[in-house]
């Protein structure tokens, strides 16, 4: 008596298994990912219609449109503020990373307060972010008690509450990748730096630092990337002033009505991100001074 | 390595760590304070998470949050368990490529990814609402559900599979009897991941819903707008408590997991 | 003329893996009953040509036949083999008692019958049964998990045993004491087993016949006694046991031979016996192995010969030759053996 006979006709084709276990995920991404994007690029190039939507035809009138200086300074401002983020992030994060792979007893500890909010709600983490900066809000409040201001100090809707929400919310993007880069990094090779007379720092300097590259590229596209694309965080933290990349296409969307402009912003968006990626593939090929095995 | 590590080190992390998790805090803390509209603690109350339970929208978007959460973490987990155990164990043309084709969801800008689908949406003439949140959902979850299982199952020894058809098992037999109770602590962590962005998620969510499906974190993002107050941050606190609670029993599973592999 | 039965037979069988290939054209029959082995270095094909037959591999070209049929397409599941993997592959999450079942269970015999063909495999690979059922893998030792593996394997009664290498990460010890209790298995039961190894004294000491594959052919076919006294080409005289390889008196070139160092009598400068070959030289080394004594011997044109001579006991005499004594290395013609390249 042979049990599931189809499965096992199946089972003798070659690729026929592979086939069956591909099909409903690939076909749920090609059509609700792929489809979405390609009909959005076609949108992209098509002229903008009664309702905001778009009619027959096909125009780069869209794409031209960014070199108007108002919205040549909203991308300048998205790249400023990405670059200031992941900047900042690196300094920040890097010594924590460093922390965390030298810490024995209290390393997993250490790595879950960071995992953590690496998952938490960005909503409710960027409300926090406003809970604290506000007119009203904590930081204020405690600062005039302490006699140390009389006034309010005018924490939001300025670029530097856009940043700190920024940083606060990818900070542990670089956390993780440089900590795995530096755990990896083999124990063996600082002990020969040092019988070879490297003092700490030197031994950080050419040893450490450039064999956590690989790692520190890796952390810093995966904030500066989404960074990008941010959206909640320029709107909550930055009113209608900071405008970003992200603000600019969600309002093509919404109050402007005009979606094949949206459509043309958000390739524009995408353009950058791949450029970035492949800077980072490049990257990927070369990890020298890992443990072997 | 012998040597401590220096202390500027140590006190620069305690002041990131600060950073991370203090407004956070902060926020919880504020969440059962007496006074509605200032900052000043004047006592401790649970009067505004009793006021969640009457308030009809809140009770609603929770609702909305967990129909949409539970029916996408079980579709994405499925379909991510099955892309994985192709990537794994099948040889077929593209695979290199195929893999890495499925980091494009994860790195694609939310934004991106919620506008497509609102224009895909609108073309085809399919009603926003909860159906087309749980469809948005699934599409980012499964690439993190094939990243998590397929790393337990490249882990996991392949002549264990060998050796069950070797004994007379079928490619299903031998999966069930002997592949997915190694790699279960794995589907399972993808399945906590998965309904942890999807209950968390806001931006792809914005765009894809309609009236009458609001999700929670949708309720937040109206609420924060319109006024600070504390049944704000008791909504938040219930957020981040069942994050933290999930992403908790995630990491206790890859702990299992890993104790296991003998 | 009645052929012996043969229950596996490759006709042609290739494997390419991309550039590469793993198997090249190979052609063999195994017979009922018989103790196989593929013998080879790494990367020979050996493990190959196994999962063809197991059913892991599909040929790219050529037939693979199991009892008679033609197999090449059916699944592993479908094929009267059972395999023992060189990593054991127990299943971490059941019994010893639970993995060995295994098989039975697929098929859905009923409870006491398996209770029974358990219990009687565990006897076979003198596993106690009482001390063991219940444990898991990760809590026996290396040789009782490879008894397992064994017992797992045979508790289907197979027509044909796989094994890969199974010996391998045994200490020397156990792995002898093993390898006379697979070859007492294989007799006692009558299944057939075909077996891969690396190691040519494993090899000689098991098998019926032997397999030697190298460079993804079969290089020679034959019992032990064929492989070892008559090697066909200086890969197999080379890979099994030691040789020496004469070039042909005929200018060096022209057809190597293959001489075996037991087969050199050494002899005192002009003591050569009649009628053998005879080459004078002088000890260059002695090396100690214990039962026997190689004596590296430097002829006068220059060739280097090994000679095993039995040791009769350096402890309380004079040893036998020392470096630099002259003398004359004699052997059979015969045995210096033509290869064929």
């Amino acid at each position: 008596m042979i049990r599931r006979p189809l499965l096992r006709r199946l089972a003798r084709r070659p690729g026929a298994l592979a086939a069956l276990q591909l099909a409903p995920g690939t076909g749920w991404l090609l059509l609700f990912f792929l489809v979405p994007i390609l009909i959005m690029l076609a949108y992209s190039v098509m002229p903008r219609g009664e309702y905001g939507g778009v009619t027959a035809g096909l125009t780069l009138e869209h794409y031209r449109r960014f070199f108007d200086p108002l919205y040549l300074r909203v991308v300048g401002r998205t790249f400023a503020l990405a670059g200031a983020c992941t900047v900042l992030s690196i300094v920040m994060g890097y010594p924590v990373a460093y922390v965390i792979a030298r810490s024995r007893r209290w390393k997993h500890v250490l790595l879950f307060l960071v995992v953590l909010p690496f998952w938490t709600s960005f909503l409710v983490r960027t409300y926090a972010m406003i809970f604290l900066l506000r007119d009203g809000g904590l930081i204020n409040t405690w600062l005039l008690h302490l006699g140390l201001i009389h006034r309010p100090l005018t924490m939001l809707y300025t670029p530097g509450a856009v940043l700190t929400g920024l940083v606060y919310g990818f900070l542990p993007f670089v956390i993780l990748p440089v900590y795995a880069s530096l755990a990896r990094l083999d124990p063996a090779l600082l002990e020969a730096a040092e019988s070879l007379g490297a003092r700490p720092w030197a031994a950080f300097r050419r040893v450490t630092l450039p064999l956590s590259l690989p790692g520190l590229i890796a952390g810093s596209l995966l904030v500066f990337i989404p960074a990008l694309g941010s959206f909640l965080t320029p709107d909550l933290l930055g009113g209608a002033r900071q405008l970003m990349l992200g603000n600019l296409i969600e309002n093509q969307f919404t109050t402007a009505r005009n979606w094949p402009f949206g459509a043309a912003a958000s390739f524009i968006l995408m353009a950058a991100v791949l450029v970035a990626l492949l800077v980072y593939l490049r990257t990927q090929d070369r990890a020298p001074g890992e443990e072997p095995g | 390595m012998a040597r401590a590590t220096p202390r500027p080190l140590m006190g620069i992390t305690a002041l990131v760590y600060l950073f991370l998790h203090v407004p956070a805090l902060v926020l919880v803390a504020f969440s059962f304070n007496r006074s509605r509209f200032s900052v000043e603690w004047t006592g401790f109350t649970l009067e505004w998470y009793r006021r969640l339970a009457e308030r009809g929208d809140i009770l609603r978007a929770l609702r909305a949050s967990l129909i949409v959460g539970l029916s996408s973490t079980v579709i994405s987990t499925v379909l991510g368990t099955l892309i994985a155990l192709a990537l794994a164990r099948r040889r077929f043309h593209g695979r290199r490529l195929y893999e890495g084709a499925l980091y494009l969801p994860i790195v694609t800008p939310e934004i991106v990814v919620g506008i497509s689908l609102l224009v895909l949406f609108a073309a085809v003439g399919v009603p926003l609402g909860l159906a087309t949140i749980t469809i948005a959902h699934v599409a980012f979850s499964i690439s993190f559900v094939v990243v998590v299982v397929l790393a337990r199952l490249r882990g996991m020894d392949r002549s264990l599979e060998e050796a069950a058809m070797s004994l007379g098992a079928d490619e299903w037999s031998a999966f069930r009897r002997v592949t997915l109770p190694q790699i279960w602590p794995a589907v399972v962590a993808g399945g906590l991941l998965a309904f942890t962005l999807s209950f968390d998620d806001f931006v792809i969510t914005f765009f894809v819903s309609g009236v009458g499906s609001t999700t929670l974190p949708l309720l937040v993002y109206a609420m924060v707008r319109r006024s600070i107050e504390p049944t704000v941050n008791a909504v938040s606190t219930l957020i981040l408590l069942v994050t933290t609670v999930t992403i908790f029993l995630t990491d206790r599973l890859g702990r299992a997991r890993r104790g296991r592999t003998a | 003329m009645t052929a012996e039965p043969s229950v596996v037979e490759f006709l042609a069988v290739t494997r390419r893996f991309g550039a590469l290939t793993a198997v090249d054209g190979i052609s063999f029959g195994v017979r009922r009953g018989e103790f196989f082995s593929l013998l080879g270095p790494s990367g020979c094909g050996k493990t190959t040509t196994l999962r063809l037959l197991a059913g892991f591999e599909t040929p790219d070209a050529g037939e693979v036949r199991i009892l008679g049929r033609r197999a090449n397409a059916d699944r592993p599941y479908e094929r009267p083999v059972a395999m023992v993997f060189q990593s054991y592959a127990l299943f971490p999450h059941l019994s010893v008692e639970r993995n060995v079942a295994f098989g039975l269970e697929e098929r859905r015999r009923p409870r006491a019958e398996i209770r029974q063909r358990v219990g009687r495999a565990m006897e076979l690979v003198r596993l106690d049964a009482a001390t063991f059922a219940r444990r898991t893998p990760a809590e026996l030792s290396g040789g009782q998990r490879q008894r397992v593996a064994l017992a797992r394997a045979l508790v289907l009664d197979p027509a044909i045993l796989l094994l890969d290498e199974p010996l391998g990460a045994l200490d020397l010890q156990l792995r002898r004491e093993m390898q006379l209790e697979l070859k007492a298995l294989n007799r006692e039961l009558g299944t057939t087993f075909v077996y891969v190894t690396h190691d040519q004294e494993e090899a000689l000491t098991m098998s019926d016949r032997i397999a030697v594959m190298t460079g993804a052919r079969i290089a020679q076919l034959g019992t032990p006694a064929e492989i070892y006294e008559a090697p066909r080409t200086a890969f197999v005289a080379q890979f099994i046991g030691t040789t020496n390889l004469l070039q042909s008196a005929a200018g060096g070139t022209g057809t190597p031979r293959a001489l075996r160092p037991e087969r050199v009598q050494l002899c005192p400068p002009d003591a050569a016996p009649d009628g053998l070959d005879a080459r004078p030289g002088h000890v260059t080394d002695v090396i100690y192995l214990g039962d026997t004594l190689h004596v590296i011997v430097a002829l006068a044109d220059g060739t280097r010969l090994t000679a095993a001579v039995p040791n009769q006991g350096l402890l309380g005499g004079a040893p036998p030759w020392r470096i630099g004594d002259p003398l004359v290395a004699a052997w059979r013609p015969d045995d210096a053996r033509v290869l064929e390249s």
